[in-house]
């Protein structure tokens, strides 16, 4: 099998590839979007915690 | 909020040590910690299963006699479609117990999972939409499976429109809870509405285990690609959850510990 014939996929490379496409990106997303959320959250209750002690 | 959480914790070790694990795993911190050391053990493992399933799926299963090479679409497409309807169960299941046991935890759980939840529900609809226009001729059909299905995604994004539109957490908790419990009868209608209804869309492929319509070639790599997407939605989920345990956490001192332990 060549390269070519792989990714024709007889005939139907359009959709398998879109399909596989779109689910990489969706995943690779959601999977950024937690990590940097979480991040942005840990900044964001490290400063509420600073406050509560600068208050004590 | 406070007090109430607090005396949950002093409250534990009273109501005997086999629940004692319940109460440690509600306490935020030790949730905080808990999630993120399970977190590579489940994103590794899935990133590994997941380039085996793809080279099972697309290199060595043979094509299928029918659909040809179309047939690929199903390992990624059954996989969302099955965690479109596992994630709402995980969702409704954490919303009742945070009603019914008034456990913050649970509707963090909850919040954290439904953006996950609609996004499998939109891969699920997104891809079998590419696979139905080979297949059946059309992008789209009004038929039982696809309409459900096209309902789940209503109700993930009712669930979070419905929770954002309170200020108060604790009332945009149960709001959000009722909805998710109400919207569980839509779960069996999407996994069964093949068989109750004279639908388009074609019958389970894997679970017949008695007369499997696969070969063996053919079926280990959605296996493979199964539980792949089943730990990639727990390690994501960690990551969420943690950010939801943050976001609520009103105890500095809890606050500071969880960042501590980090």
């Amino acid at each position: 099998m060549n390269l070519t014939e792989f990714f024709a996929m007889s005939g139907y490379g359009a959709y398998i590839w879109s399909c596989y496409g779109l689910t990489a990106a969706v995943l690779i997303f959601m999977a950024w979007r937690a990590r940097s959320e979480l991040r942005a959250e840990i900044v964001r209750a490290q400063r509420r915690v600073q406050v509560a002690e600068q208050r004590e | 909020m406070t007090s109430n959480t607090e005396s949950e914790v002093t409250a534990a070790p009273r109501s005997g040590s086999r629940w004692l694990w319940f109460h440690k795993l509600s306490s935020p911190p030790y949730a905080f910690r808990t999630a993120g050391n399970l977190r590579p053990w489940f994103f590794w493992p899935s990133l590994i299963l997941m380039a085996f399933a793809l080279y099972g799926g697309l290199i060595l299963a043979p094509p299928d006699y029918q659909q040809k090479d179309a047939f690929r679409i199903i390992y990624v497409h059954v996989p969302s479609a099955i965690l479109s309807l596992q994630v709402y169960v995980v969702m409704a299941v954490a919303a009742a117990v945070g009603l019914i046991w008034r456990m913050k935890l649970a509707h963090a759980l909850a919040a954290a999972v439904a953006p996950l939840g609609a996004w499998f529900t939109f891969l699920c609809l997104a891809t079998g939409s590419i696979y139905g226009k080979p297949m059946w001729g059309t992008w789209w059909e009004w038929e039982p499976r696809l309409t459900s299905e096209l309902i789940m995604l209503f109700l993930y994004l009712g669930f979070m429109a419905l929770r954002n539109s309170f200020d108060d957490l604790q009332r945009a908790d149960r709001a959000a809870a009722v909805l998710a419990i109400v919207g569980v009868v839509n779960v069996p209608i999407v996994k069964f509405s093949v068989q109750w209804w004279n639908s388009l869309h074609q019958g389970p492929t894997f679970s017949k285990l008695d007369a499997p319509s696969m070969t063996a070639s053919m079926a280990w790599p959605w296996g493979l690609m199964m539980l792949a997407f089943v730990l990639y939605f727990a390690a994501v989920t960690c990551d969420r959850l943690r950010s939801e345990i943050l976001r609520r956490e009103r105890n500095a001192s809890w606050l500071a510990e969880s960042l501590r332990s980090r």
